[in-house]
């Protein structure tokens, strides 16, 4: 009974979905920061509009396992064709990334334009994305209505935990040394592909709440806030996971205290808190600096 | 139905508009590619949305100049904050980029709902600002467009020299003493400012694909840097005339996808045919090299057949030739044959194909022996 009211909450199941939206973004987030392809995050997140729209225009399904599939398959073109795109010498990788991910996006803008102007599939709420609502689409699971947003972040949180957990050691390896990775058998290239891949499956989960550009701030920021506190990889993931838990909880109280864009605030607080750690970190570090002049003082002649 | 549209004044207004907004950023867009900020690019665009709304807010409507105004200041603090994390943290570019372009995005998002709360006819005026709506353009705007154009174009003419040498070879523009620091910011402004001047056009999210889509195009056909920049305008002004008579065409189609989706057609087809760099030129000549050198190992093994023989019309044997160069070779054969560098003979009472070197055939295997090309 408890449990069933708890789904039956508005706020409940808004929250519940801001903070699945930041626990499963924040984990592939962690390595592709690491890794320095942060931005290529921007370029899955933008395409997958493409995918959405291709997906629900062979299947009519906006959500559900075709919608992850479509997802993984189209984050995979992206980065293969700026891979293309890179490779014949023609076009250097950050403007192969610009043009390909504007293609996709300019294509799925208009289809949706042309075939989908009726649907609930509008380009504002695409773009944006509307957490707001996510509690009016429901699917029964074991009796109780469950939001399909809540459900279908839960299975790619399960599945982005479960792929971190048991490649913790082949992730941090081909993260800080890939050639020895390489050198061991590791195969360094695949894990690179199922991670951003992962990213993909998480983008168009959250997608619904949150849109492709707000979801950038979940995947990047609350990892980079992370890696500011420590330099340590076994507490940067969960400091993430946090840092984007207190993101999103916060940003909810202010969105509707002020009566604003609720993706829009968790996604500003990301920020905020980014900015309180640097200032912190600059702040310790100043003092450190003038604590340590007295107790060294220069020789005098 | 295009003439009807082509008479109307307003279609005419919007094409010019959106013809200066595509020529202003391929004149951009250059620099943006070649001094690699296309990603920049991206994060002062997006980070231009609540600049773009604070304007709004301010005046309190949709005028042209108050929301470049703003849109410009937050894409100047956006690539502030980039540089000023990328001083503070250890963090790499693109994380620093990440950051900037989401969360500012996110701010305006913010404000975005704020003015939308305000409700009234402005909600609509300002969600043309995502995708871009070219028909928004009216013949004020036009002139503020025209007026953006001319100060990009007499920034670059005058200080055209200086700008080159730091667009590609910083350090030396350095050590002429040239203010680089200076050019530099120069150049990061009017980026900005093209940025700022295109979105009511293209759009917040696809902006960057119209400023460096033209460059890269142009990139394949030219390589020299006036050329670039002309031919790189020429195919910014031609994107954004087009892209806006499409969405004019009404069914309420955005300008900015279209005009990118252009933009990105002719960056394939340069890709694909351009002189010398493109892909078919590329596999063509290579094929055509493949061809000469096979042509040129069966010229040279004739000559050693006839050398050994002591006859310079010694005939040639298909399958010993064959034999010689490890393939078969019908096709080869035809094409020697048909440039009239062997002959086919007849050679009794043998039934199998024989040929001899021409005179012309004899002379190219010469060269090449002397040359020391082909294997000896």
């Amino acid at each position: 009974m408890m449990v069933a009211a708890f789904f039956d909450s508005i706020p409940a199941m808004i929250l519940l979905t801001g903070v699945l939206v930041g626990a499963a973004a924040a984990l592939p987030g962690v390595f592709l920061v690491l890794r320095g392809n942060a931005m290529l995050t921007d370029a899955i997140s933008h395409s997958i509009v493409f995918g959405v729209i291709m997906v629900w225009l062979l299947t009519r399904e906006l959500s559900g396992p075709v919608q992850l599939i479509g997802a993984g398959l189209t984050g995979v073109l992206t980065v293969a064709l700026t891979e293309a795109l890179t490779r014949t010498g023609l076009v250097r990788t950050d403007a192969a990334i610009g043009l390909v991910f504007s293609m996709l996006f300019a294509a799925g803008i208009l289809l949706i334009a042309i075939f989908a102007r009726q649907v609930h599939l509008h380009a504002d709420t695409i773009l944006l994305g509307e957490i707001g609502f996510v509690w009016m689409r429901t699917t029964p699971v074991m009796g109780i209505a469950v939001p399909v947003s809540v459900l279908m972040l839960g299975v790619v949180l399960v599945l982005n935990l479960a792929f971190v957990v048991l490649f913790w050691k082949e992730l941090k390896l081909a993260t800080f040394d890939p050639a020895l990775a390489a050198a061991l058998g590791f195969a360094p290239a695949t894990l690179h592909y199922t991670l951003l891949t992962l990213t993909s499956v998480t983008a168009v989960a959250a997608f619904d709440a949150v849109g492709p550009v707000l979801f950038i701030a979940f995947v990047i920021v609350p990892p980079a806030t992370a890696l500011l506190m420590t330099r340590r990889l076994a507490l940067i993931v969960p400091l993430a996971i946090a840092l984007a838990t207190l993101a999103s909880v916060s940003g909810y109280v202010l969105a509707d205290h002020w009566n604003v864009a609720i993706g829009g605030m968790m996604a500003t607080m990301t920020g905020v808190l980014f900015v309180a750690v640097l200032s912190a970190r600059a702040l310790k570090r100043q003092l450190q600096h003038r604590r340590a002049v007295p107790d060294d003082p220069a020789p005098r002649p | 139905m295009l003439v009807d549209l082509l008479s109307s004044q307003i279609v005419r207004t919007v094409m010019l508009g959106a013809a200066l907004v595509g020529g202003l950023s391929g004149m951009i867009g250059v620099f943006a590619v070649l001094r690699r900020q296309s990603l920049l690019s991206d994060t002062i665009s997006h980070a231009a949305l609540p600049g773009v709304c604070l304007g709004f807010l301010l005046v309190g409507g949709r005028d042209l100049g108050a929301v470049m105004g703003g849109a410009l200041f937050t894409g100047m603090v956006a690539a502030m904050s980039v540089l000023a994390i990328g001083r503070l943290t250890p963090l790499k570019t693109d994380a620093q980029l990440g950051i900037v372009l989401s969360v500012y995005f996110a701010i305006g998002v913010v404000l975005l709902s704020v003015i939308q709360a305000m409700g009234g006819g402005s909600r609509v005026g300002i969600a043309t600002f995502l995708f871009g709506q070219a028909a928004a353009l009216s013949v004020h705007d036009v002139r503020i467009l025209g007026a953006v154009f001319i100060v990009a174009a007499l920034f670059l003419l005058t200080l055209w020299k200086e700008i080159k040498l730091v667009t590609f070879d910083p350090l030396t523009a350095e050590a002429l003493g040239l203010p680089v620091r200076h050019i530099e910011l120069g150049l990061t402004v009017l980026l900005a400012l093209t940025i700022v001047a295109g979105l009511q056009m293209a759009g917040v999210v696809l902006m960057v694909a119209v400023l460096i889509a033209p460059a890269v195009a142009a990139r394949q056909w030219v390589g020299n840097l006036g050329a670039m920049t002309i031919v790189s305008m020429l195919i910014g002004a031609f994107a954004g005339a087009g892209g806006a008579l499409i969405s004019a065409t009404g069914r309420g189609l955005a300008t900015g996808p279209i005009v990118v989706l252009l933009a990105c057609a002719v960056v394939l087809i340069s890709i694909l045919a351009a002189p010398r760099r493109g892909l078919v030129w590329q596999a063509l000549s290579a094929q055509l090299a493949r061809r000469r050198i096979s042509g040129d190992r069966v010229l040279l093994a004739m000559d050693r057949l006839a050398t050994d023989h002591d006859n310079p019309a010694y005939p040639s044997e298909k399958g010993m030739l064959e034999t010689m160069l490890g393939r078969p070779l019908p096709r080869v054969m035809r094409r020697l044959e048909a440039s009239g560098l062997v002959r086919p003979v007849a050679h009794h009472p043998e039934s199998s194909p024989h040929w001899v070197l021409t005179q012309a055939g004899r002379r190219r295997a010469e060269a090449l022996r002397r040359t020391g090309h082909g294997p000896e």
